[in-house]
């Protein structure tokens, strides 16, 4: 049974926050398949096209019939529990203060071996199930989960230590005005967040939806405009030190192209509120996140860009707006490896056509703002960095990955 | 797959001048430091020039970024025959085996075997993290607990098939500390009580701090040549009358029972022309103890899972029945990286040339040197043995 967490008290502000660390995370160019599978949450080992031999640890050729064809597939989770252990010395420091660590060998049902971390409601000799999980170095690691879930099972330590799950940390929305903020703010106060930070520009002038944001109970209306650089860093100052998760739910929805665009009015805009946005919050948030990746029970998680697909195959029919957001993803990846260090994730969450104002023209399917919050809140407990929510977005992906030039081609008619 | 050509016999090639560089726990000095050490004890005790020596055989894990080629030119020496021999544990049955050939065969007259390594405040923590890419991919980034949580695996789940129990185990580790206490290089000099080794701390369940080999930097060496060449120099030496090698044998055992010796066990016997009962002494390779009563059943001296019968029914010591590791192994005497690979053969060497540094085995005449190493990801990979018996 998973002691259920207990919320954090109030930190003590004279005691020292213990500095971040990483397990090695160090990996071989063919091991970062199961950093790709666990960054989307699936479960894929190398499967070799000639044998079907099912292979672990990644290989660069199969041990059964020496193929060098050695995909990454889903296979099946299950595996036996056959022997662990509780290792209480370790030379690495991230260990070292985490002891004592539980590990095991789990013969899967797909064949391989793997060893393991547990979770703590497994017991050798039972049946249990894989997931592949980023540690806090950002490379994939296997857990052993019990078979059925188990009450407050997200609570183990060892898995916290893999997830980012929003339960009793507190939360920055960077945007309140907008449909998506507010769904937002109720899908985080609905997964036990302690507090929920909502940021609005221009308190005085009122929007659709304020009073029931008010009365979500964590929530706690602050000033912020991502536009404004002082407004970010005054409100990072006020608040930083206890925001552990920020999602940034800024947007800037206009249609039109590049060619057929008068001026650069829209255009610019569209970079202030989203690109130079993202800089903004990333450079007063990111360097308390990252030091604050190791503290305690509400550590620094994650920070959430939330992503129109199209960043990864421009729609000419919302291009410019297009552009914008496939420069927010360049700077995720920027950002990744700058907050890594902390153990902090940055979780990318792309969407297609929401059910919002701005996209009123657009024929369905869309995405409604409280599906994609959903979408946030459970990649944040999974702890995956790339998120896809909805089927536009989950056919673009499709589409990309077979053929980026006729999806190119494709777009300038959709 | 059928029977090859029957191998042909180790006669007249013997092994001689057991060497031994008194280890240290920690060394600010360089593997090639130790193995310079080694090389020159070998030379100076055989009054040879280095240049008489035409064949070397190195075995390290810390010398990176040399491999033996670069050793020739820091040591000056320039031999005909060379090999380097990365296999840990089992580096020194390994070198044994290919030097012997080479002898036999002509392509150098005398090799020199030398295994070693240095131990700085950090080289545990670096030789873990980068020991192999299965253990940077796949073992080390779980617990960092290296070989300690690999082997607390392997012993797990031995315990649980086979009924074995800590205090079998330590009944190995005690015998062994007893054999060590006149050893004068042991790091290990108190001797070790059944309290002693049951309250020891947890290092990875079921492993305890008295089942580890203490890291340290040292150096082995000794000479393999003809019987004649041994004569001329006047060196006592061992016969060789048998050698095995196996590696990633029994890949879809789930977690490893048994070692590549259990393969070609028939083999190791049938060329010795001896039979188990023959045997005197025995050097198996104790890092951990699991793997010392897993080899005691793949050796072929009692059956697959008889393992902690076996050693409730013997005494392991010197003065008794079955001495096993009889200079105390890596658990008393430390291990010197790949030095504790050639440790056994070393020994065994002494105890069948009437020259031990500690307690002799009344009356050896044959000996059983086992070795296992490169514990790649879940399991030790490279295995070997020999039979060695008084000239």
């Amino acid at each position: 049974m998973t002691e259920p967490l207990v919320r954090p008290k109030r930190k003590n502000p004279l005691q020292r926050t213990r500095r971040p660390l990483s397990p090695q995370g160090i990996r071989s160019r063919t091991a970062h398949g199961l950093t790709a599978a666990a960054a989307e949450g699936r479960f894929a080992l190398q499967v070799c096209e000639d044998c079907k031999t099912v292979i672990y640890p990644p290989r660069d050729c199969c041990p059964s019939c020496l193929s060098a064809r050695l995909p990454f597939r889903d296979v099946s989770r299950g595996g036996a529990l056959l022997a662990e252990t509780t290792v209480h010395t370790s030379p690495e420091p991230y260990f070292r203060e985490r002891m004592p660590w539980r590990v095991g060998t789990v013969k899967l049902d797909a064949g391989p071996v793997m060893v393991a971390h547990l979770h703590g409601d497994t017991r050798e000799g039972d049946r249990v199930r894989l997931e592949l999980k980023l540690d806090k170095s950002g490379s994939a690691v296997a857990i052993a989960l019990p078979e059925q879930d188990t009450p407050n099972m997200a609570d183990d330590p060892h898995l916290r230590e893999m997830t980012c799950d929003p339960k009793f940390r507190r939360v920055l929305i960077t945007d309140g005005r907008t449909p998506v903020g507010q769904a937002m703010a109720k899908a985080f106060a609905d997964a036990g967040a302690a507090i929920v930070f909502v940021g609005v520009a221009d308190a005085w002038k009122p929007f659709p939806g304020l009073d029931a944001l008010r009365k979500i109970a964590p929530v706690e209306i602050v000033p912020l405009d991502v536009t404004d650089t002082e407004s970010v860093t005054e409100q990072a100052e006020q608040n930083g030190a206890r925001i552990d998760i920020v999602v940034n739910t800024a947007e800037h929805v206009r249609s039109g192209g590049i060619v057929d665009r008068h001026g650069l009015t829209v255009v610019r805009e569209q970079i202030d509120v989203r690109y130079l946005g993202l800089v903004r919050l990333a450079q007063a948030f990111g360097p308390i996140l990252r030091a604050r990746g190791a503290d305690g029970v509400n550590s620094a998680a994650a920070f959430v860009n939330l992503l129109s697909v199209h960043a990864l195959m421009n729609w000419p029919a919302y291009g410019s707006y297009s552009a914008a957001e496939a420069a927010c993803l360049s700077a995720a990846h920027c950002m990744r490896a700058e907050l890594r260090p902390g153990g902090v994730k940055v979780m990318n969450v792309f969407f297609g056509p929401l059910e919002t104002e701005w996209f009123q023209t657009v024929p369905p399917p869309k995405v409604a703002p409280a599906a994609l919050a959903r979408g946030v809140v459970r990649g944040l407990q999974q702890g995956v960095e790339d998120v896809f929510v909805g089927d536009i977005a989950e056919d673009i992906r499709a589409r990309l990955a077979v053929n980026p030039k006729a999806l190119e081609r494709e777009m300038a008619t959709s | 797959m059928a029977a090859g050509a029957k191998r042909k016999s180790y006669d007249g090639v013997v092994a001689c001048l057991p060497v031994t560089i008194p280890y240290r726990r920690y060394s600010t000095n360089s593997a090639q430091w130790w193995l310079g050490r080694a090389l020159r004890e070998l030379c100076k005790r055989a009054k040879l020039h280095a240049a008489d020596i035409d064949g070397l055989a190195v075995s390290s894990f810390t010398l990176g970024p040399d491999t033996a080629v670069g050793l020739t030119q820091h040591f000056g020496v320039s031999p005909r025959w060379l090999d380097h021999i990365p296999f840990g544990g089992a580096s020194g049955i390994v070198a044994l085996r290919r030097a012997a050939r080479a002898v036999q065969s002509g392509d150098a007259e005398i090799v020199a075997c030398i295994a070693g390594d240095t131990n700085h405040v950090d080289s545990f923590r670096k030789t873990l993290s980068t020991f192999s890419r299965f253990a940077q991919d796949a073992v080390y980034p779980y617990g960092s607990g290296g070989a300690n949580a690999s082997f607390a695996l392997i012993t797990k789940n031995y315990m649980n098939l086979y009924g074995a129990k800590r205090e079998d185990f330590a009944k190995i580790c005690i015998a062994q500390r007893d054999n060590a206490l006149s050893i004068p290089h042991a790091m290990m000099k108190k001797k070790l009580t059944l309290d002693d080794y049951m309250t020891a701390r947890p290092i990875a369940d079921p492993i305890h701090l008295f089942d580890c080999v203490m890291p340290c930097a040292g150096a082995e060496g000794l000479l393999v040549c003809r019987e004649d060449a041994a004569k001329a120099l006047r060196l006592p030496y061992a016969r060789i009358l048998s050698t095995i090698e196996r590696h990633n044998a029994y890949p879809s055992d789930p977690i490893q029972v048994r070692g590549g010796w259990a393969v070609d066990i028939s083999d190791l016997w049938s060329m010795a022309g001896i039979k188990p009962d023959a045997v005197d002494f025995v050097q198996t390779y104790d890092d951990y103890p699991v793997i010392v009563m897993m080899q005691f059943e793949d050796l072929g001296f009692c059956k697959k899972g008889e393992g902690p019968d076996f050693v409730r029914s013997h005494t392991f010591t010197n003065d008794g029945s079955f001495p096993n590791n009889t200079s105390g192994g890596q658990l008393s005497v430390g291990q010197a990286g790949a030095g504790g690979g050639l440790l056994g053969l070393v020994e065994a060497v002494r105890q069948l040339t009437q020259q031990p540094l500690g307690s002799a085995v009344p009356d050896a005449r044959n000996g059983v040197v086992s070795g296992f190493g490169m514990i790649n990801y879940d399991r030790g990979l490279a295995s070997g043995a020999a039979i060695l018996a008084r000239a």
